[in-house]
């Protein structure tokens, strides 16, 4: 499929996530300007604050937007999922350059006109407003622009958060190895980003340009002034307009009879969700979706109760959540996460679903065939010539990465490259890495012709799917339970491949595949 | 003004200002008379521009009293006393963002002078210091000559008829047949507007040529205040230097007396 049919075919989604991402970009820079501006203000009047202030706004922006998220979900008021965080994270994001070019500006303005503007016999109020802030004006709009920018690139990180906007394609695009998807997330960001680079950058050449020689005449003035009012007027409009469809959207949130369903940035956990969803809908509930929620961030969601439930692997639980060093008994993990769950999250752990997806680790199949590879204790005498990418999970958690090499006695070439777990497979099977650890049930293994080698040493705990629930939303929800009862045991490993197949490599829609498969189990 | 024309308009009586430890002004006491133009002289760093903004009360001084009009400026709100006071500054300090028009009109309109009479008023004194009102009351400050500005300046200064003008080196920058030229309208215009005027300089052509008396300023110290006659009859080692300057220029002049 070329681009631009996918654009055409895709196009009312388009122009809903570019309205959501305009949407943040344009309420979060108001409230950045509205915050940032009288912030610098009184930096410039109170020397001893300046430093401090403009040192924690620094450190703001160095904090990377994924781990400023994961911060602020189980925050009350500032916190959660959807648009409120990402905004509260865009206006932290954009503050520094809106503050510091304030201050700049103003303390740029010559001394000499500052004294004058005093020896006429202006009030600090009059001196602030009719000459410290036009002429420091051109610089606050460059802050305002630099701030703009950043905040158009940030609001695709926060599709993570289910806030919406074009990240929802980047990272969909990402996970399903799609380019059409990506460009069409990313294509519009940048073209936004320009836009609106060029647009302040007209505003504040204008303002420079009075401060100047020659060009500036007092009616050019007013039609700017007139043009300039014109924009803001409209950006208003529009931004209410967005404004009420956001709010409509979202208000539903705390109705009874109301469930949020989460589920993890990967198809497979999208998929079980997706499952969970369309029973209940089924059911006659209403549901509201929040996929693709990197890291532990479902984790913080469900204890927070911004999501009543969510697929999580039993190894997962025990291991990277309840700090259990790894075993291998599947029986003795579900147990103990089921009981730990309940007593120390007050959280319940649905009957397995039927199937297992532990870490596998791959390598390119023809490398398999040429050198005969079935176990990874084959694999280890040339694994000192490969390099190896992993996830950023399976570097960081107890059944990841040092166990891992610990056990086999392997070495690789270089230090693992750390990165996207969608991104591994891709890097994998286009050489640029030789050996990676992907999910068992990975529709593109076999897509891509990627071969996963034995854990001979029964090194992985076992990762039986479960659903994760609130006890107060199952008490609420008499469905919920109905419906997990039916899913225990109900999804063998073959089939979850299948239906990750579907997805990845056919890139048919999750609600298909998943309305198919519910026909055929006639559930 | 009902005060009669013996007593002084501005009263220095023991003022004293430093800058953290570093002293710039000492014991300073003097006053100017109504309709006189006192010149400050001295070299840089000797505290001239600190006596003016002690006047205005752009600095309060450490102690002794600075009066206007017979009152010390501690007692003046800052506001009224600055608007009271025409300010004049090397380079005019004109906002860049206003237009000629609105630099000129800009402290009647702080006192709410109605629309008509301060374009009246704008017309009126950029006659004064001769500039076309036409051409040029719709310019910005950066589309004007460096005398232009300075005419702008002095035009501002004059704007809501204050009773005193103080000017800092307002024709330091300009070139000096330009320099000469706003000179000598700057003496036309004192004396047609019989304003008192503190001006302060460091070149003493520009102080024998415009003041009624010259105050000596040395390392913030006031070594005399003499009329320009008995200024250049003293025996004062600074005014010694300072006369010095005059009969040395022309020698220095001459290429081959020079190098000599």
């Amino acid at each position: 499929m070329s681009f631009w049919h996918f654009l055409q075919q895709n196009w009312p989604e388009l122009l809903q996530h570019l309205r959501e991402h305009l949407w943040l970009v344009f309420i979060s820079t108001l409230i950045a300007v509205a915050i940032g501006i009288p912030t610098g203000i009184l930096l410039t009047r109170k020397k001893s604050l300046r430093s401090p202030v403009l040192g924690i706004a620094n450190v703001m922006q160095t904090i990377p937007s994924l781990a400023l998220f994961g911060f602020l979900i189980p925050l009350p008021f500032i916190g959660g999922i959807g648009a409120r965080t990402a905004i509260v994270a865009l206006v932290l994001y954009s503050l520094l350059p809106i503050i510091r070019n304030t201050v700049t500006g103003i303390l740029g303005v010559d001394a000499n006109v500052r004294e004058a503007a005093v020896a006429m016999g202006m009030t600090g109020r009059q001196v602030l407003w009719q000459v410290e802030l036009p002429l420091a004006m051109s610089v606050i709009i460059t802050g305002v622009r630099v701030a703009l920018v950043i905040a158009i690139g940030v609001t695709t990180i926060a599709a993570a958060v289910g806030a919406g906007g074009l990240g929802v394609f980047i990272f969909r695009g990402i996970r399903q190895f799609d380019n059409n998807l990506l460009l069409a997330g990313a294509v519009p960001a940048a073209l936004l980003a320009l836009i609106a680079d060029f647009g302040l950058g007209l505003l504040e050449g204008r303002f420079s340009a009075v401060r100047r020689r020659k060009t500036a005449t007092a009616s050019r003035r007013k039609g700017f002034a007139v043009a300039a009012i014109t924009a803001i007027a409209v950006a208003l409009v529009t931004g209410i307009y967005l404004g009420s469809r956001d709010s409509g959207s979202h208000s539903a949130q705390s109705q009874k009879g109301h469930v949020v369903v989460g589920s993890k940035d990967f198809t497979e956990s999208a998929l079980l969700g997706e499952i969970v969803a369309q029973m209940l809908e089924a059911r006659g509930m209403a549901v509201e979706r929040n996929f693709e929620l990197g890291g532990n961030l479902p984790h913080d969601a469900l204890l927070a109760g911004k999501i009543d439930l969510y697929p999580e692997y039993t190894g997962t639980a025990y291991t990277a959540i309840l700090k259990h060093p790894p075993v291998t008994d599947p029986r003795t993990v579900y147990e103990q996460v089921k009981k730990e769950y309940a007593e120390k999250f007050n959280v319940a752990v649905s009957e397995p679903l039927g199937f297992d997806n532990t870490f596998a680790i791959l390598v390119r199949g023809a490398e398999a065939r040429r050198l005969k590879l079935k176990t990874i204790s084959d694999a280890v005498p040339y694994a000192q010539n490969w390099r190896a990418g992993f996830g950023q999970d399976f570097m960081s958690r107890a059944d990841g990465y040092p166990g891992f090499v610990k056990a086999y006695g392997l070495k690789f070439a270089e230090q693992p490259r750390e990165m996207d777990l969608s991104l591994t497979y891709i890097a994998l099977a286009s050489g640029k890495v030789d050996l990676i650890a992907g999910n068992s049930t990975e529709g593109r293994i076999a897509a891509l012709d990627l071969f996963q080698l034995e854990d001979d040493r029964h090194y992985f705990p076992p990762y039986e799917a479960v659903y994760l629930v609130r006890n107060d939303s199952l008490s609420r929800l008499p469905a919920l339970s109905e419906v997990l009862g039916k899913l225990a045991h109900a999804i063998p490993t073959e089939e979850m491949r299948q239906l990750n197949y579907e997805v990845d490599a056919n890139k048919r829609g999750q609600a298909e595949v998943v309305r198919e498969w519910l026909k055929r189990k006639g559930f | 003004m009902t005060e009669s024309a013996d007593k002084p308009l501005v009263e220095f009586r023991d003022v004293s200002f430093s800058h953290g430890s570093t002293p710039i002004i000492s014991h300073l006491t003097f006053a100017v008379q109504q309709g006189e133009t006192l010149v400050m002289l001295g070299e840089s760093g000797s505290g001239k521009t600190t006596a003016l903004k002690l006047i205005n009360r752009l600095l309060l001084p450490n102690s002794g009293q600075v009066l206007v009009e017979n009152k010390p400026t501690t007692e003046w709100d800052p506001i009224r006393l600055r608007r009271r006071t025409g300010y004049v500054i090397q380079e005019g300090g004109l906002f860049p963002h206003f237009t000629v028009e609105k630099n000129v009109g800009l402290v009647p309109a702080l006192e709410r002078w109605g629309e008509d009479k301060i374009k009246n008023r704008v017309n009126e004194l950029l006659s004064i210091v001769g500039l076309e009102p036409n051409e040029f009351a719709g310019r910005y400050p950066g589309e004007l000559s460096g005398g232009q500005r300075q005419r702008v300046g002095v035009a501002r200064a004059l704007a809501a008829e204050p009773p005193l003008l103080l000017l800092d080196e307002p024709f330091g920058a300009l070139d000096p047949l330009t320099r000469a030229s706003l000179q000598r309208e700057f003496i036309d215009i004192s004396k047609r507007l019989k304003k008192t005027a503190v001006f302060v300089t460091h070149d003493v052509r520009e102080a024998l040529l415009l003041g009624s008396r010259i105050g000596l300023m040395h390392k913030g110290e006031l070594l005399l205040l003499e009329t320009p006659e008995n200024f250049l009859k003293s025996k004062n080692k600074q005014a010694l230097a300072y006369q010095e300057t005059l009969t040395l220029a022309p020698l220095n002049s001459d290429p081959v007396e020079g190098r000599a």
